[in-house]
């Protein structure tokens, strides 16, 4: 008889320990999903863990795309791991994401062509307003009329991908692109661009930001007071209350820090990797970014590491795809078990399996 | 069959663990495709994939085809293209208008890499692109739809408003009020190419304002769905399959459909890198070269109809029509195309105007 017993406190050993257990589980389940579909597992595993790395034929290149993956990720994961721990769901980060890189494009591309490298810290300030700006909107609708912040989020991204598309093909197009859709390249335009800082590494200045918010992040929750009132209204609202915490400038606080980093987020991404405003600008870096908050405890390091490894997963997962011939819908199956199995296992964590007959109340 | 797997896999095995790609596939010509969508999206993606399919049908052992779905437009497509050309690939197809740049930046990085970019603009010594007349099979679909229907009234559900899509409208409108002076278009843009919830939704919206005939540039059944539960004893509404045939539909609501067919353009390219002739170019072919074929009329149409309408499909073929022959005045009134004049290429290809008769305004 397995039994489960809820420990007294949450068990700091297992809450470290989870997520490698979650990983491991993944790569089991994973492997025996692999094999199902007629692919070699090991091969498959291999490749999506090993080969981007330190594969002679592709380390090079992929080792940067690591960075240049996961600096987006971890930038709006660790925004949105300050709301999570204070009960703060910003799920509408993708919105958020999608608006810092339309203000922020709109401000730079108003500029064109003037050739001056202030119009890129112009188009980044842009950019993070326009974030915070679109979580301002959640934030407050809930200060003001308790409505409900993971709804209006959520909603606001279908917004803010409507805008995107008509965008694309109206105000911010390319008037030179012979009516197709989509902005002037940003990251064509000297005064615009967000270049790789050092060439072969992907670090561009998203990447910086990215461990820039890292580091602040966790000097805030650890050496702060507001990082303190974090905590503790959402580990003890009640008592948030009484220790004076205001909670509605508490939800502004974590709705507008995300929101800003998200939009910073786009605003890199616009001008860099992406480099233009298109129909599709946005791939789901806002959504993403909840797995990697989570699968990272919530925790500014553990983000970094989380970000780095979720990122792992797209490149080796696009390399197995087309080499070994694996569908799509499989791999995103895989990075989907690494969330599920990190939940499950959190169980360990809150509770004590407990092996024998249960005991009698006494 | 098991023996050829586990062969392969020793095989691939060998070629990961030496990294000896260059060597091996010095006599296998290797072809990447990068896709947009699913292969099974039933459209644009899966049309596609047959193509692939009829490289390796056509070829045997002397191709082998990779390909990467769901890949987004952007930086993420930018790093498929990389590692494909980095496993070794000769030829890569990039198959949605958003791959454009991306393609030319990773064509510059492997000059001996040749790249092909479908319906785009730019090319590059290494880089073609290519793409179909859908606007010549629209014509076909007009004139049906002109023919056939009652109301007067048809429904268009439009993807974006770029020159591809506002030509199809033009060239079914003139096609239809050609046969049918009184017919009306009722335009409705969707904002996607494939979203198979607001494609009903804007199918049973112009359903309810009138229109019996459904025309549409998205890419799922959704809106054949739609005709279909709307059709009642006295109501017929008819559809048109897009990118695909979407046959499952037929002979009612779906009548006819334009099926995009790339197997023959990919086999011609493929066979040009194999024997070292391959050079970019810039081509737009259309019914004459098979790229753009009309599904079978079915029977729901009247005969002298699809008579007629196999005419024009011949006509096209033999290059005795445009479907853009003057004269043509835009929305506003201005002379576009004087009589018998056709529309250059250049103009077709940004086309931004609607031609006369048409109402409501290009959404900017």
């Amino acid at each position: 008889m397995i039994g489960l017993e809820k420990r007294p406190t949450p068990s700091r050993a297992w809450s470290y320990a989870t997520p490698f257990l979650a990983v491991a589980l993944t790569v089991i389940a994973g492997g025996l999903m692999f094999a199902a579909l007629g692919k070699d597992p090991v091969a498959a595993i291999r490749t999506i863990f090993y080969d981007p790395l330190f594969d002679p034929q592709f380390a090079a290149y992929s080792r940067p795309q690591l960075l240049v993956k996961a600096g987006p990720l971890i930038l709006i994961a660790t925004g949105l791991a300050l709301g999570f721990r204070a009960g703060v769901w910003n799920i509408g980060a993708e919105g958020q994401y999608i608006i810092g890189a339309l203000t922020g494009a709109a401000v730079g591309l108003a500029l064109y062509p003037a050739e001056t490298r202030a119009i890129f810290p112009l188009m980044v300030l842009a950019g993070a307003l326009g974030g915070w700006v679109w979580a301002m909107i959640p934030a407050i609708l809930k200060t003001r009329f308790n409505t409900n912040e993971i709804l209006v989020s959520l909603l606001l991204v279908y917004v803010a991908e409507n805008l995107l598309a008509s965008m694309a093909v109206g105000r911010l197009r390319n008037p030179e692109g012979g009516g197709f859709p989509g902005s002037r390249n940003l990251s064509q335009w000297d005064a615009a661009k967000n270049p790789e800082l050092v060439a072969g590494t992907g670090m561009h200045w998203g990447v910086v930001a990215a461990f820039i918010a890292v580091i602040f992040a966790y000097i805030l929750l650890n050496r702060h007071l507001a990082g303190f009132h974090i905590k503790l209204a959402g580990q003890a609202p009640r008592a948030a209350r009484f220790a004076g915490v205001n909670p509605a400038r508490l939800v502004v606080f974590c709705l507008g820090m995300s929101g800003a980093l998200a939009g910073l987020a786009g605003i890199f991404e616009v001008t860099g990797p992406a480099g233009q405003i298109s129909i599709d600008f946005n791939v789901g870096y806002g959504f993403t970014a909840i797995i990697v908050a989570f699968l990272g405890r919530l925790h500014p390091v553990g983000i970094a590491l989380a970000g780095l490894l979720m990122a792992l997963t797209y490149i080796g997962g696009e390399l197995a795809s087309f080499m070994l011939g694996i569908p799509a819908a499989a791999i995103q199956a895989f990075q989907g078990m690494l969330l599920f199995f990190l939940l499950a296992v959190d169980v360990l964590t809150n509770y004590r399996i407990r092996l024998g007959h249960r005991e009698v109340a006494r | 069959m098991l023996r050829r797997t586990l062969l392969g896999a020793a095989a691939t095995a060998l070629v990961m663990t030496t990294g000896a790609f260059a060597a091996e596939h010095a006599e296998k010509t290797k072809v990447g495709f990068v896709y947009v969508g699913p292969v099974g999206d039933g459209g644009w993606t899966y049309e596609h994939d047959q193509g692939r399919l009829a490289v390796e049908a056509e070829y045997g052992d002397m191709v082998e085809t990779v390909f990467q779905e769901n890949v987004p437009e952007g930086a993420d497509a930018e790093r498929v293209m990389t590692q494909m050309a980095l496993s070794g690939a000769d030829l890569i197809f990039t198959t949605s208008f958003g791959y454009m740049d991306p393609t030319i930046n990773v064509a510059a990085k492997f000059p001996d890499v040749k790249f092909e970019h479908a319906t785009g603009y730019k090319t590059a010594d290494n880089v073609a692109n290519y793409s179909a007349r859908f606007y010549e099979g629209r014509a076909v679909q007009g004139y049906i739809a002109g023919n056939m229907t009652e109301t007067n009234k048809i429904g268009y559900i439009a993807s974006f408003p770029i020159p591809e899509v506002i030509r199809g409208i033009n060239a079914a409108y003139l096609a239809a009020s050609a046969v049918n002076p009184d017919v009306e278009f009722n335009i409705v843009w969707a904002f996607t190419w494939f979203d198979p919830a607001k494609e009903a939704d804007a199918a049973k919206a112009l359903i309810e304002q009138g229109a019996d005939v459904i025309l549409q540039h998205t890419d799922s059944t959704a809106p054949q769905a739609a005709a279909a539960e709307a059709s009642t004893d006295g109501k017929q509404i008819i559809t048109f399959g897009q990118a695909s045939d979407m046959a499952e539909y037929a002979p009612l609501p779906r009548v006819s459909s334009i099926i995009d067919n790339w197997a023959p353009y990919y086999i011609e390219r493929v066979g040009a890198v194999m024997d070292g002739t391959w050079e970019s170019q810039s081509v737009w072919q259309g019914i004459d070269k098979g790229m753009v074929e009309i599904g079978e009329i079915s029977d729901a149409v009247p005969e002298d109809v699809k008579a007629g309408a196999l005419d024009i499909v011949e006509q096209i073929r033999a290059g005795e029509m445009h479907p853009f022959t003057g004269p043509i005045n835009k929305q506003d009134g201005s002379v576009w195309l004087a009589e018998g004049e056709t529309a250059d290429d250049g103009t077709l290809l940004g086309m931004d105007f609607y031609v006369e008769g048409l109402t409501g305004e290009i959404p900017n």
